[in-house]
């Protein structure tokens, strides 16, 4: 089969191929970014847009597609996995989807690599922007920040889909043949979004560790399966932290012809080792088919994050990775190691900020009870200004300048109630009485602002005192019979009370 | 060479309807759109890159993805402007369909004019509803949004048959295959039209079938 294939064909479609596995991982990253994405047009090709296509590349994403990859490529049995998942704030966890790209053995052997199969494979990644919207995990995305932030997970090997629950659904985004076989793009995401208790994730156990530290002022790139995922520009790379793009791939195909062979353009690849800092990853060993890819290896350092057993893996490091959200688009922190701290941090920051910050309105009181006039059984009653606001309400109201005596009506409020929580010294405010409308003058003996002092504090209740609760049992009970009697004597008047009532 | 036909169909409240044309159009160019060529001697071209950019809409919880062109977007939301007018007028009934053309162009010998075969014809179907209240209406947002995911689905299905495209043209022939006249990007000439049913459902008299844009200028 490969016999077919020249060399240069053969190098082409390997270059294809890594570097649309590449795109497509930072295309399903970004789309789970929770913000909007938008790049320019170009009408002169830059030689750096593969599948002419403008996809910004995050350095972290390809790095750890890289490592992901670690030399190999997507083929037969090698298949390429995203996987997308939730995580609360209380360590709960969700897979919401897998995206896997694939490789079978159906080979189309007469398609022309550097034309036909490059073109293809660009209208795939325009299939995968399209469709990375629609997929119910985008909404969450899109909503996440306090609550919940959505990870992913980079692996290679076998597909694994037992984590998306029961009914899973599935779309593929497309194929596109090739000499040496057929690629396959595809999602299958979870359709049951119930959280489920974490007792239920065990083997995402040590992700839990990670939310306890989202409070604890630590810097994630400590942590090795956490990286920070923001986006910087190269201006802002500190120390040269990654590789820029122009030295990290190769200048992609952008000439084609109209006659065959086509010219391509190709240039050395220059691939520089990030330094991480502190992180110490976990790098990927010998291949050993079956095993579990799901390794993450914590420096003990972290402490309270527990050691994941190091399990051989298909070679790939599997690392969860943290999107942070980016509510209001802002610009990506200066500071690499701890771009995702901070960030992190102002997003479960503000979370607990705001849940600390109480707006106190002008004009307002301590807390008071709240008085209800519906009692009053006045028109209306419910529009009376309370004599806390009045000087809110009133328009006629303007506050002295200077700590007044204030007027004499303030005294009058005062003064009739032996206990009024309201009564506090505002000497910025003057307490205003005057008679609410369609006040009945006749059914209170007091002015409305004394009534509603009055009605704050009432007094306790006879039967709830302290004296009668020494009263003991017997003596009620023994007082029942008098209590009847009289009852019985006044009978008919009763009789007559319920009359009145039917 | 057959043309490819697909219809989709959608119902939608008065005020989705923009929003709902302007997602399908702009899904189907998304896919139907190259960079610039740029020719090059010796037969070669290289193509400029194209940019895209996500549309979140008002009255749909869906968000699309377009290409990064506002001369395009300028186009589709005039034409999708003039589709909705039409339907707005046309009665309550409130059906309609908008349809998207690729075609070709070949050259005849003179006298003759040259010929648009078209290659590929996109149907949308519009039924719009009255919604009686604001809870019809959340829920009339929710369930679009669903419909078009579904229908963005069926596209990319359709778009990766990989069936006919038309051959990448010479230097000299690229008008006949592309609509080289924006700036940024180079989709295949297309044609937008709309029809407007009447209450019998069928196209009578009072159908309009307007070319928005039509490079023959007959």
């Amino acid at each position: 089969m490969d016999s077919d294939l020249s060399s240069q064909d053969r190098k082409d479609l390997d270059k294809f191929i890594k570097f649309f596995a590449l795109k497509t991982v930072q295309i399903i990253v970004q789309a789970r970014l929770g913000e909007k994405i938008s790049t320019c047009s170009s009408s002169s090709p830059t030689g750096s847009d593969w599948f002419n296509l403008a996809i910004k590349d995050i350095p972290e994403v390809t790095h750890e597609s890289k490592k992901a990859l670690a030399g190999q490529l997507p083929g037969i049995g090698r298949s390429m996995c995203v996987e997308i998942s939730l995580k609360t704030s209380e360590g709960d966890s969700m897979e919401l989807e897998t995206w896997c790209l694939e490789m079978n053995e159906k080979c189309d052997k007469d398609i022309k690599v550097s034309y036909t199969v490059y073109n293809r494979l660009s209208l795939l990644l325009k299939s995968l922007l399209a469709i990375t919207r629609v997929t119910p995990a985008y909404k969450l995305s899109r909503k996440q920040g306090h609550d919940y932030v959505i990870l992913y997970r980079i692996y290679f090997g076998d597909v694994q889909l037992t984590g998306l629950g029961e009914g899973f659904q599935s779309v593929r985004v497309g194929v596109v043949g090739t000499p040496i076989g057929t690629i396959t793009l595809s999602c299958a995401y979870r359709t049951n979004l119930a959280l489920m208790s974490s007792r239920q994730f065990e083997r995402t156990g040590p992700i839990m560790g990670i939310i306890i530290d989202h409070f604890v002022e630590r810097p994630f790139t400590n942590m090795a399966h956490m990286h920070p995922c923001s986006y910087r520009t190269p201006g802002e790379d500190e120390g040269g932290t990654y590789a820029g793009i122009e030295d990290s791939q190769e200048v992609c195909t952008t000439s084609f012809s109209t006659s065959p062979p086509s010219q391509l353009y190709s240039s050395r690849l220059s691939y520089q080792t990030p330094a991480l800092g502190t992180v110490d990853l976990c790098h990927p060993t010998a291949f050993t088919a079956g095993a579990h890819p799901h390794q993450m290896v914590v420096p003990g350092k972290e402490g309270g994050v527990p050691q994941v057993p190091a399990q051989p893996n298909h070679g790939t490091a599997a690392e969860h990775c943290r999107i942070p959200s980016c509510p209001n688009g802002q610009s990506p922190q200066p500071a690499q190691p701890t771009s995702c701290s901070s960030e992190v941090k102002t997003v479960f920051c503000d979370a607990l900020e705001t849940t600390f910050t109480r707006k106190v309105g002008a004009f307002v009181n301590k807390a008071t009870t709240q008085v209800t006039t519906t009692s009053l059984d006045l028109p209306f009653a419910a529009f009376t200004p309370r004599a806390n606001d009045l000087e809110v309400n009133d328009p006629m109201v303007h506050p002295p300048p200077s700590p007044a005596p204030s007027s004499p009506l303030q005294g009058s409020l005062h003064s009739n109630s032996s206990s009024h929580s309201g009564g506090q010294p505002q000497d910025d405010f003057v307490m205003v009485d005057f008679k609410p409308a369609f006040s009945k003058d006749d059914l209170l003996p007091m002015d409305l602002g004394t009534f509603y002092r009055e009605f704050q504090n009432p007094p306790q209740l006879a039967s709830l005192s302290i004296d009668v609760s020494a009263q003991s049992m017997a003596e009620d009970l023994d007082s029942l019979p008098e209590k009847l009697a009289i009852y019985e004597k006044n009978i008919d008047e009763f009789d007559a009370f319920v009359d009145t009532l039917q | 060479m057959n043309c490819r036909s697909e219809v989709l169909e959608v119902s939608v409240e008065g005020r989705q309807v923009e929003e709902a044309m302007l997602a399908v159009l702009h899904t189907i160019l998304l896919h139907r759109s190259t960079g610039k060529f740029h020719y090059k001697k010796e037969g070669t071209y290289s193509i400029g890159t194209v940019g895209t950019q996500d549309v979140d809409c008002d009255f749909i919880d869906f968000t699309f993805v377009r290409v990064s062109s506002d001369e395009l977007d300028r186009v589709i939301r005039k034409a999708v402007a003039e589709f909705k007018d039409a339907l707005g007028n046309s009665g309550s009934d409130g059906m309609g369909q908008i349809s998207l053309e690729f075609y070709q162009k070949k050259k005849s010998r003179w006298p003759f004019s040259d010929e648009c075969i078209p290659w590929e014809v996109w149907s949308i179907k519009v039924n719009v509803v009255n919604l009686a209240n604001e809870q019809e209406r959340q829920i009339c947002r929710e369930k679009v949004g669903e419909k078009l995911g579904e229908k963005v689905i069926n596209i990319v299905e359709v778009i990766n048959r990989h069936d006919y495209l038309p051959k990448m043209p010479t230097q000299s022939e690229v008008d006949n295959v592309f609509d080289t006249s924006l700036k940024d990007v180079q989709p295949y000439l297309y044609k937008i039209t709309y029809q407007i049913t009447d209450s019998l459902g069928t196209s009578v008299s009072t159908t309009m079938r307007r070319l928005i844009k039509d490079t023959l200028a007959l």
